[in-house]
């Protein structure tokens, strides 16, 4: 008696008689199509409609506007980025790579405790609240928030109320009576524009920063530990340099986030506009496609120099 | 005459819970100067536990530990003079094999001239010199393992953990290893702890050993010790393989009430009419499996009395001819390999 009874499924030539069936088994001995199968409409994608389009950007930097008919050239030439380099245009590339840059290095500071104490320290439970708080603003409109952080740091807003309440409206005064970042009120600073781009991309600084952090075993901060290492020495010497490429992804997001926006400052700050401002003004209203172009390449351009500087510090070596 | 050195490492009823689990249960032991002393146990009996208690990773709840005579309570590890191998080598991946090397005396700014000079030496002592430019991520396993070694090595710590330092390695480089592990260890003339899962690891290697069980010492002693006379029915099944005759058997087979255990390679299979000498035991059964495995063969014998023993029988030599399951079998041996159970 046996008691495994014999395979009933079809072997050999039998098993291929249903097209699903050959389909499968043409798949199956040829990889490299199924590969190709999977790949091409994403490759498609990324090639047409992203390359593509940057390409078309790149293009259109190098033609001009001629001065008298506000028609635009099809000629290469380095006119536009001549213009680029005018004071007024200069000025706007400066105020927003500033502003860009402190957004970015405040994001860091403020991310940095936050995901380490999620993944070292708080409980399972803590965590999954933590995640939940993090991307939660995430879930709403953008619109609605920026008005409401508009509202929040309104002369009349909250911020000035809590100020004036706990005696600390001279110190407001203060911070708004300095030069640059000042204005009559947080809402109409460019300071105040600063908070609600903080306030707007510290998720993206957050979630690499955590998702490096995991990846750090427990055993090499140990390890560090067991050959001498105080916590001080084993942060700098251990944690941050396997933590810097999280830094550096967010960095990307949080950087390039703001280079690109129109929404925030346009709502919150001063009058003066960032570059995000400034291409949505030419490439509309002022139907100078070619200096939209350019400017647009500025933030492609500084991006590429942030990133290579990053690779020579060796801030990928980790990865 | 010199006064006795205090002992490496000295547990006085020490405990460690975590949330409800008693990872070790006021457990106390020696471990003397210049000693391999291994702590073997299945996983979650608290060896670990203990080891980063020494490590200083963890803090005992209750007990005192000493390292040479000098209690490390509330000291964290990076002032303890113990270095740990880890179970996961626990490399640095942006650091050169030099560099991991290196760490523990850039920690402690020493001149890079001579921290390059130690590492090196260290390295062609582990059999690595010339590797130190690599990433730990271009090594072998065991290769891996060699780099963790030294770079605990190079502080010239007074204990060395090692957290199942060969559990990732395959067998024939586990048995290399092994060998190569005692030799530096006498060479270095530094006390190891060594933690281990691996009986036979355990028994190979160490002077003196720990078998623990649920948090709790089952037994210490030297591995011929342990092996020989086991102490508890855990350390006869853990240590070896080991017939365990309960109190009840223990009656019907030899007229006392008194749990034993004996190792199968101390039963021979023997002819039916075989005389038995003085002070030997004999019972008779049914074979109901023969494993051959090269060596020896390995028979479990149904007894009349109940129960099931294992023989183990070595091949060649005296062995009889082989026998197959269902035959008739007598078992003899000596009472004094007995070792009765608590």
């Amino acid at each position: 008696m046996n008691p495994v009874a014999p395979s009933t499924l079809p072997v050999g030539p039998e098993a291929s008689r249903s097209p699903l069936h050959r389909l499968s088994t043409v798949l199956y001995l040829r990889p490299t199509l199924l590969l190709m199968l999977l790949l091409g409409p994403p490759l498609l994608w990324l090639g047409v409609i992203y390359l593509g389009a940057l390409a078309a950007l790149l293009v259109q930097s190098f033609f001009y506007i001629d001065d008298y008919s506000g028609v635009v050239v099809r000629r290469l030439s380095l006119a536009t980025y001549g213009e680029l380099l005018t004071a007024a245009n200069l000025d706007i590339v400066v105020r927003t790579t500033v502003m860009a840059s402190a957004v970015t290095v405040a994001a860091a500071l403020l991310a940095f405790p936050l995901a380490y104490f999620m993944v070292r320290r708080a409980s399972l439970r803590l965590k999954a609240i933590l995640y939940l708080g993090v991307v939660l603003p995430l879930w709403s409109s953008y619109l609605v928030r920026v008005y409401s952080w508009k509202l929040i740091l309104a002369k009349e807003g909250i911020v000035t109320w809590l100020a004036e309440r706990l005696g600390l409206g001279w110190l407001l005064e203060a911070v708004l009576a300095l030069p640059g970042v000042g204005g009559p009120s947080l809402s109409t600073a460019y300071l105040g524009t600063f908070l609600v781009f903080l306030y707007m991309w510290l998720p993206f600084m957050v979630l690499p920063i955590v998702a490096a952090l995991e990846r750090v075993p427990r055993s090499l901060l140990e390890a560090s530990a067991d050959l001498g290492a105080r916590p001080a020495q084993t942060f700098r010497r251990v944690i941050a340099p396997l933590v810097v490429p999280g830094v550096v992804a967010g960095s990307i997001f949080t950087f390039s986030l703001t280079l690109g926006d129109y929404i925030i400052p346009g709502i919150i700050g001063g009058s003066q506009p960032f570059i995000g401002q400034a291409v949505y003004q030419h490439q509309g209203t002022a139907g100078n496609i070619p200096l939209a172009a350019a400017l647009t390449v500025v933030p492609i351009a500084i991006m590429a120099v942030y990133l290579t500087m990053a690779r020579r510090l060796g801030a990928f070596e980790a990865l | 005459m010199a006064p006795a050195l205090p002992a490496a490492v000295r547990f006085s009823g020490v405990s460690r819970s975590f949330g409800d689990v008693r990872a070790i249960d006021r457990v106390s032991f020696d471990v003397a100067d210049g000693e391999f002393f291994a702590l073997l146990g299945p996983s979650g009996s608290g060896k670990t536990t203990c080891l980063r208690l020494i490590a200083g990773f963890e803090q005992p709840d209750a007990g005192t530990i000493e390292i040479y005579g000098e209690s490390v309570a509330g000291v964290p590890p990076y002032e303890r003079n113990v270095n740990t191998v880890f179970q996961d080598y626990a490399l640095f991946p942006h650091m050169t094999v030099a560099e991991n090397v290196e760490y523990g005396l850039m920690i402690r700014k020493v001149p890079p001239a001579e921290r390059r000079r130690r590492a090196g030496e260290m390295l062609e002592m582990v059999k690595l010199a010339g590797l130190g430019d690599r990433r730990p991520i271009q090594l072998s396993g065991g290769q891996r393992q060699r780099v963790a070694l030294a770079r605990a090595l190079i502080n010239r710590p007074r204990v060395l953990l090692l957290d199942e330092p060969l559990g990732a390695l395959d067998l024939k480089l586990r048995e290399q290893m092994q060998v190569e592990l005692k030799g530096l260890q006498r060479q270095v003339g530094i006390t190891f702890i060594y933690v281990t899962h691996d009986q036979g690891e355990a028994l190979s290697m160490s002077d003196r050993l720990i078998v623990f069980d649920h948090g709790r010492i089952e037994q210490i002693g030297p591995p011929a010790e342990i092996y020989e006379r086991p102490a508890t029915t855990f350390v006869a099944g853990f240590v070896g393989v080991s017939n365990v005759v309960d109190a009840e058997l223990a009656r019907r087979l030899t007229g006392t009430a008194q749990a034993f255990s004996i190792r199968p390679e101390r039963i021979r299979l023997v002819e039916d009419a075989a005389p038995i000498g003085d002070g030997a035991l004999s019972a008779k059964g049914v074979i109901v499996a023969a494993v051959y495995l090269g060596a020896a063969t390995r028979y479990t014998v149904q007894l009349a009395a109940g129960g099931q023993l294992l023989v183990l029988e070595q091949s060649g030599g005296e062995a009889g001819p082989a026998r197959a399951t269902g035959e008739p079998a007598r078992l003899t041996w000596l009472r004094r390999h007995h070792q009765p159970l608590r």
